[in-house]
Order: C-alpha cells, then sequence, then structure tokens
C-alpha cells in the first residue's frame, strides 16, 4: 500500500501547456502515473502532447474522471487555480507553484479546509509512491518501492533522504512534500496521520525547517499516537535570525522557529533526531536493524 | 521587504491613522528647514530619528528629542552618517543616511499594537498589550498574558467588536475607544490591502491631550505580493541591504551573505540551509545561502557565480545540486561556462544527484576543467572544508 496517489490515480494537470506544466506532465507520464489531461483557459477543446486540454477544471474531472490534480500555475494565479480544483471536488490537490501571497492562501484555506479534498503545498515537490505513481517534480529514478514513508517542508531534501535510502536499498512507501509556505494545506501532522495508518509503511522520515512550529506540533502528535520509528531533520541549525532563508516559510523570528527548539521537542518525543542531512539514511538504516 | 519608519508613516496617514507630523531628510539642511517649520508652528519639542532598517534606534543613539533648534540641528548633524549600531545591525551597524525630523508628543501612556500571520491557524491576528514601548517578543516570552489577541476570520476581516474588545483591554478611556476603533480599523486595512506580513505600532501612544498617535511603525511587506504592488516597490532602499544581496535580487537569486568561507550554491531553499548545516559539521562555515531555485537557467547561474567571487573571504566554492524541476546538466553546463568565462581559480567542490545527472557529470568530466566531485554530501562538504582550510 501506500498513501495518496497509486495506480488508481488519474491525473490532470493544472497549466498543461506552460513549459514546466509540459515538462512534469511528462515526467509523471512517465513514471507510469495515468495523466488523462490538463486544464489551460482559452486552450480547451485543443490537444497538447497527446492530452485533451480542457479551459475548466469542472470540465477535465467530468471528461477524464480525474482524481487527482497537479498544480503548475503561475504565483499570481495559482490561488484561484487551487480553489477551482476544490469547487470541482478533486480529492487530492497538489500545488507545486511557488510564490503565491501569503494572503491569497490565508483565504484559500478557510475555504479549502472545509471542503472534502486534500491540499499538498503550495511551493512543494508533490507527491509519489515509488512504482505506483508520481504527482510532482521530483526525480522518479531515485526512488525505490519500499516501506518508509517520507513527510518533508523542503524538496531538495526529500530527494535526499530518498536517495540516501535507496542507495542502502531500503525502498520508500510515499513521500511526501508539503512545502516551504507559512501557510500550507497539509501539514506534517496530517501526512503523518496517513503514514501512520497506512499498513505497509514500517518506519517514518520527518523533515522540517526552521520558522513557525509546525515540527513543535507533530513531535507532540508523534509521541502520543505514533509507534513506529521516525527519524528526523531540521534544516537551518546555521541560520541567522530574522532572514528569510529562501522559502517564505523559514525564518526565525521573535525567538520562534528556530532549528534547536524543533529538534529538542523532536528528540523528547523519541524521534531519532540527526543534526547532519548526510545522516538520514543512515540512521534510518540503523533503526531498521539495516546498517 | 522592509521599509523605513517615514514611509510605513506616510501609508498609515494615507488610511487615516493619526501619526505626528514630520518630514524626511537626507541632508542638514533640509533637517534644519523641518525642525524650523515644526517649531515654527509651536511644537515644543522636535525628535531627530535615524532611519535605517533595524529595530532599537534609540538605545543605540540614533533617536534624540530636542527643545531648540540649535539641538536639533546638533542633533541631524551627530545622527545623520552615523554608524548605527543596534542589537539588530550586527557589530558594524549601519550607516544612517535618512533622518525622520517629527513634532514631539507629550506621551500619556505608551502601548503596543501588532498585525502578524499566526501560521497554526492560518489566520492573521491582531495583538496589542499595554506593555508598549519595549522588544514585544520579550514581552511574549516572559510574559505572554500582557498580550490580548483578537483572530481576524478571512471571510469578513476585521470587526468594530475585535477592536473595541482590544482598546477596551488596553484600559483606555471612555472618549479614547471609539478613536482607538477607527485607528485599529485603519491599520488593518493597511496591512492587506498593501500585503503586509508584519506591522507594528510600538508604541502606539495616548498623548495627554488624550489623543491617540502611532508614535513608532514598523511595516514589513510579503514579497510574493510584491507584483501586484508596484508603487511599494519603489520604496526599498538598497542602501540599507548588501550590496551582494542586492545584485543577487536583480536576478531573482535568493542569497543571504553570511561570514563564512565556503560559497555554496545549491537549489532548493532547505537544501541550501542544510548545506550551510552541514558545512557547520565538517568544521567549516558557510559563506552565503544561495538557492539558485528550480527553473534557473544558465544565464542565471552564471550571474549567480558572480556574486559568489565577489565576496572576498571565499576561499573555496561548494555546489550541491539535487536536480527536481533544475535539470543537473543545465547546471553542470553553466557552471563549466561561468568558470571558463570567469576564469575562477577557486577550488570548485560539487555534488550533483538528480534528473539527467549522468549527461551532467560527462559534461563536467569534459570541461577540462579541474572539479572536485564528491560521491556524497558528507564527502563533498569534507572536501570543501579542506579546501577552503588549504586556500590562501
Amino acid at each position: 500500500m501506500s498513501v495518496l496517489v497509486d495506480k488508481n490515480t488519474r491525473l490532470i494537470v493544472q497549466g498543461i501547456t506552460g513549459r514546466e506544466g509540459t515538462f512534469h506532465a511528462k515526467g509523471c507520464a512517465e513514471y507510469g502515473t495515468k495523466v488523462v489531461g490538463g486544464v489551460t483557459p482559452g486552450k480547451g477543446g485543443t490537444i497538447h502532447e497527446g492530452w485533451p486540454v480542457f479551459n475548466t477544471v469542472e470540465e477535465a474531472v467530468s471528461a477524464t474522471g480525474a482524481n487527482a490534480t497537479v498544480i503548475f500555475v503561475p504565483p499570481p494565479f495559482a490561488a484561484d487555480g487551487i480553489l477551482e480544483a476544490a469547487a470541482a471536488g478533486i480529492p487530492l490537490i497538489v500545488c507545486i507553484t511557488e510564490g503565491i501571497p501569503t494572503l491569497d492562501m490565508v483565504k484559500v484555506w478557510e475555504i479549502v479546509k472545509r471542503l472534502p479534498v486534500r491540499l499538498v503545498g503550495p511551493n512543494c515537490p508533490g507527491v509519489i509512491s515509488p512504482g505506483k505513481a508520481k504527482v510532482g517534480i521530483m526525480p522518479g529514478r531515485i526512488h525505490k518501492e519500499g516501506s518508509v514513508g517520507i513527510v518533508s517542508k523542503s524538496g531538495t531534501l526529500t530527494y535526499e533522504a530518498v536517495y540516501q535510502l535507496t542507495t542502502r536499498d531500503i525502498g520508500q512507501s510515499t513521500a511526501i512534500g508539503i512545502g516551504g509556505d507559512p501557510i500550507i494545506g497539509s501539514t506534517h501532522i496530517d501526512a503523518l496521520k496517513l503514514l501512520n495508518a497506512d499498513p505497509e509503511t514500517e518506519a517514518i522520515i520527518m523533515i522540517g525547517e526552521i520558522g513557525g512550529s509546525a515540527e513543535e506540533a507533530a513531535a507532540e502528535y508523534i509521541k502520543a499516537n505514533v509507534k513506529k520509528p521516525v527519524v528526523g531533520f531540521i534544516a537551518g541549525q546555521t541560520a541567522p535570525p530574522g532572514r528569510r532563508m529562501g522559502h517564505a516559510g523559514a525564518i526565525i523570528s521573535g525567538g520562534e522557529g528556530t532549528a534547536a527548539s524543533k529538534m529538542a521537542a523532536m528528540s523528547a518525543a523519541g524521534i531519532h533526531v540527526v543534526k547532519s542531512p548526510a545522516e538520514m539514511g543512515e540512521m534510518m538504516a540503523k533503526v531498521l536493524g539495516k546498517a | 521587504m522592509k521599509i523605513h519608519e517615514y514611509q510605513a508613516k506616510d501609508i498609515l496617514r494615507k488610511y487615516g491613522v493619526p501619526v505626528p507630523e514630520g518630514e524626511m531628510a537626507t541632508t542638514l539642511e533640509e533637517a534644519d528647514k523641518a525642525a524650523k517649520t515644526l517649531f515654527g508652528k509651536g511644537n515644543v519639542a522636535v525628535v531627530v530619528k535615524a532611519q535605517i532598517h533595524a529595530g532599537g534606534r534609540g538605545k543605540g543613539g540614533g533617536v534624540k528629542v530636542t527643545k531648540t533648534i540649535e539641538d536639533a540641528d546638533a542633533a541631524a548633524k551627530a545622527i545623520l552618517g552615523m554608524q548605527l549600531v543596534t542589537h539588530q545591525t550586527g557589530p558594524s551597524g549601519q550607516k544612517v543616511q535618512r533622518l525622520l525630523i517629527e513634532a514631539g508628543s507629550a506621551i500619556a501612556r505608551e502601548l503596543y499594537l501588532g498585525l502578524v500571520l499566526d501560521r497554526a491557524s492560518a489566520k492573521i491576528v491582531f495583538m496589542a498589550s499595554q506593555a508598549g514601548g519595549m522588544e514585544i517578543e520579550q514581552v511574549a516570552h516572559d510574559t505572554p498574558e500582557l498580550i490580548y489577541k483578537e483572530t481576524i476570520e478571512p471571510a469578513i476581516g476585521f470587526q468594530p467588536f475585535q477592536a473595541r474588545k482590544l482598546a477596551f483591554k488596553l484600559g483606555l478611556a471612555p472618549k479614547q475607544i471609539n478613536p482607538a476603533v477607527s485607528f485599529m480599523m485603519g491599520l488593518y486595512k493597511a496591512f492587506v490591502e498593501n500585503d503586509c506580513s508584519l506591522m507594528e505600532i510600538n508604541p502606539f501612544i495616548t498623548t495627554k491631550d488624550g489623543d491617540l498617535l502611532a508614535l513608532d511603525c514598523k511595516i514589513n511587506f510579503d514579497d510574493n505580493a510584491m507584483f501586484r504592488h508596484k508603487d511599494l516597490k519603489e520604496l526599498r532602499d538598497l542602501a540599507e541591504e548588501d550590496p551582494l544581496e542586492v545584485e543577487a535580487s536583480k536576478f531573482n537569486l535568493n542569497y543571504i551573505k553570511l561570514d563564512g568561507s565556503i560559497a555554496c550554491m545549491v537549489n532548493g531553499a532547505g537544501l541550501a540551509m542544510a548545506t550551510m548545516d552541514i558545512i557547520h559539521y565538517a568544521g567549516g562555515s558557510a559563506a552565503n545561502f544561495l538557492d539558485v531555485g528550480g527553473g534557473a537557467n544558465q544565464e542565471q547561474i552564471e550571474n549567480a557565480f558572480g556574486i559568489l567571487l565577489s565576496d572576498p573571504h571565499v576561499k573555496a566554492i561548494f555546489i550541491n545540486i539535487f536536480g527536481g524541476i533544475l535539470r543537473v546538466d543545465v547546471l553542470a553546463s553553466a557552471v563549466v561556462a561561468a568558470a571558463k568565462k570567469l576564469n575562477v581559480k577557486l577550488p570548485i567542490i560539487l555534488r550533483l544527484e538528480g534528473t539527467n545527472v549522468e549527461e551532467g557529470r560527462k559534461i563536467l568530466k569534459e570541461s577540462g576543467l579541474k572539479f572536485e566531485v564528491g560521491a556524497t554530501m558528507k564527502e563533498a562538504a569534507d572536501l570543501a572544508v579542506a579546501a577552503a582550510k588549504g586556500g590562501k
């Protein structure tokens, strides 16, 4: 098993005719994901790279039976794209777009959180269940089917963790990139709930970064609910306070959001916290008795 | 994006939020003229305030209350051009290039108002406290019960009853409640219409006459929203920013200058932070944070190279790329092209993995340039630290 995406995933791509949309629609399809079409307003009725293009998400869903969407719409329009997908009732909405204004997300999340849909991102690499489906921008070839679940705020650090596992012959059940913005749809806790409930996932890698207090909350959740072993890493241990470290959400402000606080909370929750990002795979191998 | 106090107060004025009368000055002549005007209007005091993008200006000697034009001129002379050191500027301080010459106020009470995003609830929170004029972070840490909060519902926005609640909790007099409500409503409107990420009025004062005033104002904007605020972009003061960071921002590169000796070029903010961390654990220190981003093209990577090489403290360059959106071969070609073009003498250590990695490695190998390639991130970090220590 896996969570969120698998062989039954029928994916549409919002912004499919754009450069990134095209590149990654192909990437997802090449990985084996059933890409069933795309949406670009004004280009409905055309065929792009073999896929039918629709003017609206609603049309795309009714024509293709899509149950997942991945959004590559530029930042000024991405919040609207998320709302359109949510209004169309697509159960899984993955938003890759980086740079959505925070106040747009405040409004969007207020609506989306009430609907029976799941938002992953924005500003995330997406979700992959190795060997089954990829909905996102991660390099598929580094993954291996298996039983370690991953949840991470950072795209490239997720790849790093995956790569360290795969080279140790440890496969992954599902890797969920939740995104580095201050407001995201699925949090560490949401992803942990899914991975914890997934019978195939034996262990979890949780990757966080400075800013906010989501990791501290996740640590509390793990302490109370997760019996599976968890390996953790926090990026930004040497980051100066008050500076936004690339991700809109990665900022230590008012003494909140430091790596030290997150690492302490995670250690106290029984998570195997590693200091160096190079040690994530090694620690997981140890935890699984495969070192 | 940060702006100066005088610019923030200009924004507040547009929203009907009362601020002291004042003018910005970049020369002593302008300062003198502004002070004369204010004294001429009967103000008993004129305040000379350094305008830099950092807090703690008063403690650092950047704010002076004067009673005569001679004092005001002397204060302007002392402050303009000074290297102002506060707890937020770092030890070298920030050169003062602008002053705010402002009417003095007869302060009765110093309070605090602030608007900020609460990430946990994904809503804006309006904060108020009677502990004004102090570091609000310290207040929040030591005495959180002294900070009153109203969470704002995104669908309907900040409501008058919420402002009233805060106003009463601040212990304002009955006749001050309505002005306080419109004051706070104005702040909220300014916050959302300008896509602010932070707004603080500290102190928010009551005067001896019972008036309400924003004595200081700090506003930060959401960088992600600046595409729809061309006018606000104009408020950016490049003199307040690190020159290399300004240069990097022209190319849309996420670059932050640090004080180590190993320059980093990384894709992805998380990996870029983690690269700084791993350099630290390998015994070195990063010269910068640099996320070249997911869609970086060859030209942009060449620009990034140029910026890294402009930092005189750099002894080695560590390129750590895990290709997702950014194809590794694109990066490898750019590295080769830039290294040849700029005739890079510093050691370059690379760690590459991801999309089109084989092509990328081939490009490096066939370049004829000497690159050190680490098989893992740890190995590459060790190589980079060794190279930086061996370098001159």
